[in-house]
């Protein structure tokens, strides 16, 4: 992993527009140190955190020192000049900032451009916003690097130079092209940013062995850093690569003369993409980018009071700091009745006297967005029941979500555990089409079902959703939560876990779907202080309204 | 500086080029909305339809970009009498925009430093007589959204905040991107754009090779490329000048109005604005293609992408809105 570490830096630093940057997945701690000092750039670095604000960005009056110096005072922007990026703290990047800086990435400065690396700190359900993340060539992952495994990484300057200076005449023979996107495509990679990305690379890589041309070698490397992080878990059936049409020729002066074949099987490059990172890692990344993705709008949920935007709330004295923003007419108002006195004592004349202690700050409160979570019992006794029934009533609550535009998240306990089919998501034809697709059988894990429930919800409070838990079940739990099929032990368990709900103040509604009203149900929806609502046999619109109102 | 990537060496994606031209013949059709996956040259056909555009003549300074010195408003300071040839703004509204920076606010600059009271425009005056372009517009947040109902259906931005009260002309050429998987358009923003169109990755090798060939073209040999390039935008911006000329003369038969309305009744579109913007983009098409009357072909041509994201739909169907249309037209239109 450190030779990778090693390689991928390296070729950041030969040819840091044409990468756009790298996404390095690690805790903050010595590893990641030792990675990020080595970072050698010909442009100069610069650190961001995911709050920073836009004049911070794109420079602008320094209004603080403005106000102490009588005179107007500027900041540089951080975009203003092509910079090597340092975005910490990654995977909380705000929608708004990752759609700055993607916008910055795909700028050309100068004849040169950005580069970005995200310094990403992660679980396995967070990731950097999908905007940028797609546009940042290089992948490292340090998670499992151990730090006395970890030799000193080194980067010898001098190379590096010599390397940037033979970029620009490496040339590329003509079927490369071709083999990259050939590769790309097999492995579900739908984006054409990625195949120019790992041409880059293998430029870069040729230039860093002195070579004059690509080679597989480069291609190979170039597939590993590069797709192999993007492959989806399951590529699809992929047809053949047609060996009919030959590709066409690409344009410009690139040289022919010089090469010598590189004609590797597409096979040896997926291969290589696939080596290059476990499986389960892969299905993480994407679970986390799905759950990240729905982010951005404003919407039903609970309110949280910020300085940035939303509905105005009355403005308070403050100092300005990032982010904070000056609400002036009451400033003014605040400093009026002092303007006679100050310019009593003033040094020098001027039409207002401000201090800082007059500045008033502008607050609003922005409400969030709300999920609904439906925990579905897809067990045997409920498949056999009412689960169809219970599918009918999450698809009309979907519609209602809809017109809300609330998020929604799908889960569903048989068997011996519970499993999340979708992570918040406001795309209600992917939750209809996981919905249809969900078998029933097995037993009744309740006390799993609600415990990762509750969890869901936690995750979408801390991303600033409003959680409400829709539990739609026959309410016989019969599997404990360490998975074994005991009656006595399971009820306990789902008892617990109804506590827990209740005791974090998350809102809940349980919706039985036997046959026949349970009694145990309605003390379990007791202990989770949650309404409880009996599937009544009606019709699907009626069943609606009885929920919509449960929920409010 | 750099030139933005050709419009015309942009490969395939037809119906957003398509759609793109038509706009930019006749600007009150209202915008397009092109939904479609990350990396399809979305941002790419954007970009390179400012450099496309024709010029427009403004104000020298003028931050509304008036085409004639009376019309600049008064509280713009500065601004001389000169008229210019300007490229046509393409204003970029990134994701967390602050509401000021929208519609502007009081300059606190100027207030703080000097005492005056003064406006500074924001991006809607920019967006003036040229297109605004929102990426990933279905994360928009709700109330930026609002604001640009307002303003898209008024062409007028309506200032009343911190003691100013001022209004300034905003007319501009909606142009929304987004991911669909991500996230839904209110229904009310999505019947502001004129056209909507899906854009897919290409899925034979020899278009996405070739995609990925002028591209790194583009990068490693930027002059020659140009050079072969530049001369087919040219081409097409002369094509569009002369549509617009050419509508002005265009016949419009009533059988078309017709055909316009029972398509619309077909598919159920909710309100006129249906019919209205495909008889624009059906004059703009057939002006296009040098025609001197509107067809039931160029009907046909623009149906899919003026209707699609017009119809009542129903959150959960997930069978393709075009096909929809598409299928009405085979009925409608024999």
């Amino acid at each position: 992993m450190i030779d990778r570490a090693t390689i991928a830096l390296s070729l950041l630093a030969i040819d840091p527009p044409g990468l756009r940057g790298l996404w390095l997945r690690a805790r903050a701690g010595p590893v990641r140190d030792l990675v990020t000092t080595a970072i050698t750039s010909p442009l100069p670095q610069r650190r961001l955190h995911p709050g920073v604000a836009d004049d911070a960005l794109f420079g602008g009056l320094d209004l603080a020192a403005t106000l102490a110096r009588g005179t107007q005072v500027f900041s540089a922007g951080l975009l203003n000049t092509p910079a090597c990026l340092i975005l910490t703290m990654a995977e909380r990047c705000p929608p708004g900032l990752a759609a700055r800086l993607s916008q910055a990435l795909d700028q050309t400065l100068d004849q040169t451009g950005h580069c970005l690396i995200a310094l990403d700190e992660g679980d396995a359900d967070e990731a950097p916003p999908p905007a940028l993340a797609e546009r940042l060539g290089l992948f490292l992952d340090l998670s499992d690097v151990v730090w006395s495994d970890a030799p000193a990484l080194t980067l010898d300057a001098a190379t590096l130079q010599t390397a940037r200076d033979r970029l620009s005449t490496v040339t590329t023979p003509p079927d490369t092209i071709a083999q990259l996107t050939r590769a790309a495509a097999s492995l579900g990679i739908a984006s054409l940013r990625v195949p120019l990305l790992a041409l880059a690379a293998a430029r870069a890589h040729a230039a860093l062995r002195g070579a004059d041309a690509v080679e597989a070698a480069d291609l190979r490397l170039a597939a590993e850093l590069v797709f192999a992080h993007r492959a989806s878990p399951q590529p699809e059936a992929a047809p053949p690569p047609p060996d009919t049409p030959p590709p066409p020729p690409p344009e410009g002066d690139q040289r022919t003369e010089s090469t010598q074949s590189t004609d590797i099987p597409d096979e040896v490059l997926i291969e290589a993409a696939r080596a290059a990172l476990p499986p389960d890692l892969l299905a993480a990344l994407n679970a986390g980018r799905a759950a990240r993705a729905a982010k951005g709008a404003s919407g039903t949920g609970g309110g949280r009071a910020g300085n940035r935007r939303g509905r105005p709330l009355p403005s308070r004295a403050g100092r300005l700091g990032t982010g904070a923003r000056i609400d002036l007419v009451a400033t003014l108002r605040a400093a009026a009745p002092w303007q006679p006195i100050r310019r009593a004592t003033a040094l020098r004349a001027a039409a207002l006297h401000i201090r800082p202690s007059d500045i008033r700050l502008k607050r609003f409160v922005e409400t969030s967005d709300r999920v609904l979570i439906f925990a579905v019992d897809a067990s045997g006794s409920a498949a056999f029941a009412r689960l169809a029934e219970a599918k009918g009533a999450v698809e009309l609550l979907l519609a209602a979500a809809y017109a809300r535009r609330d998020h929604v998240a799908l889960l569903a306990f048989r068997g011996t555990a519970a499993e999340l089919i979708l992570p918040p998501t406001r795309s209600l034809v992917q939750t209809k089409r996981r919905l249809a697709g969900l078998p029933g059988g097995g037993g009744t894990p309740l006390a799993h079902g609600l415990q990762m429930a509750m969890a869901t919800a936690r995750q979408a409070q801390a991303r600033g959703l409003t959680p409400t838990i829709a539990v739609l079940t026959d309410g016989r739990g019969n599997i404990a939560l360490d998975g074994s099929a005991n009656r006595a032990t399971a009820e306990s368990d789902a008892a617990q876990q109804a506590r827990a709900i209740a005791a974090s103040g998350l809102s809940a509604v349980i919706i039985d779907t036997g046959n026949r009203p349970q009694p145990g149900l309605q003390m379990l929806a007791a202990l989770m202080a949650a309404p409880y609502v009996a599937l009544p046999r009606a019709d699907a619109h009626r069943l609606s309204a009885v929920l919509s109102q449960a929920l409010q | 500086m750099k030139q933005p990537f050709p419009f015309s060496a942009i490969v395939g994606q037809e119906a957003m080029k398509q759609a793109m031209v038509l706009t930019a013949i006749d600007p009150s059709i209202g915008g397009v909305l092109v939904f479609g996956d990350r990396g399809t040259g979305k941002s790419t056909a954007v970009r390179a339809l400012a450099a496309l555009l024709p010029e427009i003549s403004a104000v020298q300074g003028c931050p509304v970009n008036s085409a004639s010195p009376d019309l600049v408003p008064d509280w713009a300071q500065g601004v001389g009498t000169k008229v210019v040839k300007r490229a046509t703004p393409v204003v970029d509204l990134p994701l967390g925009v602050t509401e000021d920076r929208v519609v502007g606010a009081l300059d606190i600059e100027r207030a703080l430093t000097r005492g005056e009271k003064a406006f500074e425009p924001g991006l809607l005056a920019r967006a003036n007589r040229g297109y605004l372009y929102i990426d990933e517009v279905n994360l928009l947040e709700d109330h930026i959204v609002d604001l640009l109902l307002d303003v898209a259906q008024s062409g007028e931005n309506v200032v009343e905040r911190e003691g100013l009260s001022i209004r300034h002309p905003a007319r501009f050429v909606l142009v929304g991107s987004g991911n669909p998987e991500e996230g839904e358009l209110r229904p009310q923003l999505l019947d502001r754009f004129g056209l909507s169109v899906e854009v897919t990755s290409p899925r034979d090798v020899p278009t996405r090779v070739e995609v990925i060939t002028r591209r790194d073209a583009y990068d490693r040999d930027y002059d020659a490329f140009m050079a072969h390039w530049r001369a087919k935008d040219t081409r097409l911006r002369n094509a569009i000048l002369k549509a617009r000329e050419a509508m002005a003369g265009l016949t419009t038969p009533a059988s078309v109005l017709h055909d316009c309305a029972a398509l619309c009744i077909a598919i159920g579109s909710d309100g006129l604005r249906g019919e209205l913007t495909l008889l624009k983009a059906a004059r703009a098409q057939a002006a296009f293609e040098k025609s001197t009357t509107v067809t039931r072909a160029h009907l046909r041509s623009v149906a899919a992408m003026a209707l699609s994201h017009r119809m009542r739909r129903d959150p959960l169907d997930d069978a393709g809105s075009t096909a929809r249309v598409l299928r009405a037209v085979a009925e409608v239109l024999p």
